[in-house]
């Protein structure tokens, strides 16, 4: 059968009977690379467009729908516009730093990519601190966002980066806690044992009911630390007009804009792998001959598919909802989803202690 | 209360204003230097209790300016118009911001187009021309625009 | 530039909202003094589209000037122009047909819908959330329509004329809006289910810019902002002209106060709204449209002040005449005006993100503001 695994098998194979090993991992960092570069830029192509069709069929509208067959060739026109828009630094900002910002936004995001588990057995970098590694990396988002903000020398940019400060940490803790949940009756942090570990059902339905608390937080906690409604404090654009890229144009913009998009597919893709199984097919504990039949469907299509279900919830979120005032915000983590995620970590490893999970 | 019942309350409460005919509300005439106390009295007498300043505007005379005070009680339901003349040419008279707080932007938006001076007003600045204007006050009868008025 | 209150002391910042801001919806101009996100002080700064509508009128005749008043307030002109031909009629006597008075109250009730309509969209983009306002201009749209069909404009309409209406309804002028009532009626639950019922928006809207009726007097704020206050204030009710006397319709009351009272006093004065258009559509009299008027219109000497009901509040047109064909002196009291200045009196001490859904209840319409 067809499989992502097979095609990277076969290049490695190639490579390695063709040069030196040296010369072939160079090769392969290489083609990583190149194809990590293509991903964020395709991804950001895809769910730019997802996006703008999503809005219009809540909004009762079309949306675009003229360049190309069904608008699909929209978010390129956008790309080559942005690309030959002046990219304009303001007199007053701190130019070494109002450049690197976005640099630093987009890099982050691929960054994250490294880990992720698209298919079966096609992954850049099974490290053994999967997990911890995307939240660690994770959190230097916002240091991109504070320096956007502190340099651009605009008020209302300042606001929305200190917004976004206090956001992003707020909601760490939560998302890490909610990851944790599903990390005690696992027990490890390598992706590709946490999908390894779902091969008999997925952690959302082994775990009863705190795997589902968990899931709700998590999505509720990746939703405010990418910056999306109800969430999107820090580009409010009716309090603070655009927030943290309120200076920023043309490509350096795009750069914002694309790593969001990016960060919101990584933290459904972890999302995915946590709670939905990452590409393992939907299997049913012994069920033998149903988990065969699930198993023809390629594991990728699985992978994309619920990291996709999962984008659409976080879309479906930011065109339903009134966003939150900064205080409620704060509160809503400190003093409702910390202390319930507290006490779920807790009620999780009491039901792994005692084996009470499928 | 009545038309009439009011312009007899009207002359109980200050003799020298006059009353003048016309118009479906009652209209009394006060002098300047009287107005702010009358105004306190129209406001806190809890038989008129006119809480409600619904209109503050100047009319230019070319001779003097006058202005208008509109009055209504949310209470009672009874109008009145207090008019005040004033000197075309140092147009003054008191601030009635301190009775109703309406009166704060509708005085500031009167001395700028009128200039007339509110006094003890509490922010009395340009609201609506833009900063450092200079010039006549663009509402009064002699203003000149060459460039953006039309005469006919 | 202006000190700003507040702005000497230390730490203190300030920000300019506008002219050009997606929260002001026009040309407003607000500088705001912030301590860290808490408001200190809130200065709003006018007339970025002033274009001294009271001076132009005075060279204007009495047909004339209706046209201009149009663009005041532009979401209801046509409730601008039927304040300014009750004035015009009251100072020369003129008997309006019945025909004309239904068909007014009628287009003035529709546009107080499509005002509310158009607030409800914009006041919820404000807080974050876009998908109402299409949902709204769903609904504005057929009005719209209705609008274009009969008066040949879809905004400023200019529709009324000193007597009269300009030319009678379009002969499908009552099934459109049967039409419209049906399709609104099924789409009313929505509002509720995707913007009033929202706990997100609630917590966004109760409890903030309190305004106590003592202040929404004193302050002179009209209409449903007054309303939102508890205070009795719907000229319809109070002082009612046209035949507003012998509808059925309840003047809407909150008493909260804060900005969740003063959207559900839109949100049920459309209702009422409804409930004039349904009493009123079947029971247009026949007759004539527009009474018998001179070609030239002269007011008698004398003043002349008329108070309507805005979709926004209390609009007051002043007519001094001094006998010719064109005013002496001419005064809009716009509802808007009065309505800006409690803005820094129930904004003071409230976050940042408040005053835009502060300054959404307020129902701000700039060239309202300005004229």
């Amino acid at each position: 059968m067809w499989s992502l695994q097979k095609i990277a098998n076969t290049i490695h194979e190639w490579l390695n009977t063709t040069f030196n090993s040296t010369i072939a991992t160079t090769i392969e960092m290489v083609i990583a690379g190149v194809a990590v570069i293509t991903l964020f830029a395709l991804l950001g192509l895809v769910l730019v467009l997802m996006e703008r069709r999503i809005a219009a069929w809540m909004q009762i509208r079309l949306g675009p729908n003229r360049v190309g067959p069904q608008g699909l060739l929209q978010s390129m026109a956008d790309t080559i516009k942005l690309l030959v828009k002046e990219g304009l630094t303001p007199n007053g900002a701190d130019k070494f730093l109002f450049n690197l910002a976005p640099f630093i936004a987009m890099i982050v995001a691929m960054l994250l990519m490294a880990p992720i588990a698209f298919a079966k057995d096609f992954q850049l970098w099974d490290l053994n601190i999967g997990v911890l590694y995307i939240s660690s990396v994770s959190s230097i988002m916002v240091i991109s966002i504070l320096m956007a903000g502190w340099s651009s020398n605009n008020k209302y940019s300042l606001m929305g980066a200190m917004r976004s400060g206090a956001q992003i940490v707020s909601y760490e803790l939560s998302a890490g806690l909610a990851i944790l949940t599903i990390i005690v009756p696992i027990g490890s942090l390598q992706f590709s044992e946490i999908v390894q570990s779902q091969v008999n059902g997925w952690w959302i339905f082994k775990g009863h009911i705190p795997a589902i608390i968990a899931f709700v937080i998590f999505m509720i906690a990746v939703t405010a630390e990418t910056n999306r409604a109800p969430f999107d404090l820090a580009e409010a654009e009716s309090e603070l007009t655009a927030g943290f890229h309120t200076e920023y144009s043309g490509m350096k913009f795009a750069l914002f804009f694309l790593s969001e998009y990016v960060n919101v597919f990584i933290v459904c893709a972890v999302g995915a792998t946590l709670f939905l199984g990452g590409w393992m097919p939907f299997h049913i504990g012994h069920w033998e001959s149903f988990n065969h039949m699930m198993d023809y469907i390629p594991s990728s299509v699985w992978f994309f598919g619920k990291t996709f279900a999962l984008i659409f919830l976080i879309m479906w979120f930011r065109w339903t909802f009134p966003r939150l005032r900064i205080d409620q915000l704060l509160n809503l983590e400190w003093k409702y989803l910390l202390p319930i995620s507290m006490f779920n970590l807790l009620l999780m490893t009491a039901l792994a202690i005692l084996g009470w999970y499928f | 209360m009545l038309n009439e019942e009011l312009k007899a309350a009207i002359a109980d409460l200050l003799p020298e204003a006059v009353l003048i005919d016309g118009g479906e509300w009652v209209n009394v005439k006060v002098d300047a230097s009287e107005w702010l106390a009358f105004a306190k009295q129209l406001r806190l007498e809890p038989a008129l209790n006119f809480n409600f300043l619904f209109c503050l505007t100047c009319i230019d005379w070319k001779t003097h300016l006058t202005m208008v005070y509109h009055l209504s009680s949310t209470q009672y339901r009874h109008n009145m118009v207090v008019k005040v003349d004033l000197d075309a040419n140092k147009p003054e008279v008191e601030s009635v911001s301190s009775i109703w707080r309406t009166a704060e932007f509708h005085e500031r938006e009167v001395y700028e187009l009128f200039g007339v001076n509110f006094l003890n007003h509490p922010d009395l600045r340009l609201l609506i021309l833009p900063d450092g204007w200079e010039g006549k006050n663009p509402l009064r009868k002699d203003f000149e625009d060459p460039i953006n008025m039309i005469k006919l | 530039m202006v000190e700003a209150l507040g702005s000497t002391q230390e730490g203190n910042l300030i920000i300019n909202v506008g002219p050009q801001h997606p929260a002001t919806h026009g040309v407003l101009h607000l500088v705001i003094t912030l301590n860290g996100e808490t408001i200190v002080h809130v200065e709003p700064h006018l007339g970025y589209i002033h274009r001294s509508i009271e001076k132009m009128c005075e060279s204007l005749t009495y047909r004339q000037f209706i046209y201009v008043t149009s663009r005041m307030d532009y979401l209801s002109s046509h409730i601008n122009n039927h304040a300014c031909a009750l004035t015009v009629e009251k100072g020369m006597q003129i008997e309006v047909p019945a025909r004309a008075q239904v068909i007014r109250i009628l287009m003035d009730e529709l546009t107080r819908i499509a005002s509310h309509e158009l607030w409800w969209g914009a006041m919820a983009m404000d807080l974050g959330a876009f998908t109402p306002f299409f949902h709204a201009f769903r609904e504005r749209e057929s009005i719209n329509d209705i609008m274009e069909e009969t008066c040949g404009a879809r905004l400023t309409m200019n529709y009324i004329v000193p007597g009269g209406v300009m030319q009678d309804i379009h002969p499908n002028f009552q099934n459109r809006v049967k039409a419209f009532l049906k399709m609104y009626k099924s789409k009313i639950h929505e509002y509720d289910e995707m913007v009033t019922g929202n706990i997100i928006f609630q917590n966004r809207m109760k409890n903030i810019g309190v305004l106590s009726a003592e202040d929404a007097i004193s302050y002179g704020c009209t209409g449903p902002t007054a309303r939102g206050s508890g205070v009795s204030s719907d000229i319809r009710k109070i002082y009612p002209y046209e035949i507003y006397n012998q509808l059925d319709f309840d003047e809407v009351l909150e008493h909260g106060g804060d900005s969740f009272s003063r959207y559900m006093v839109r949100i049920r004065e459309m209702q009422e709204s409804i409930k004039i258009i349904e009493q009123l559509i079947d029971h247009i009299p026949e007759g004539d449209f527009q009474a018998k008027t001179k070609a030239v219109l002269k007011l008698p000497k004398g003043e002349f002040y008329t108070r309507v009901e805005t979709a926004r509040g209390e609009l007051g047109v002043y007519i001094v005449s001094e006998g010719g064909t064109t005013p002496y002196r001419i005064k809009f009291r716009s509802p808007g005006f009065s309505n800006l200045s409690v803005l820094n009196h129930i904004a003071r001490g409230s976050k940042l993100g408040d005053l835009v859904a502060m300054m959404g209840t307020l129902d701000l319409v700039i060239p309202d503001i300005d004229r």
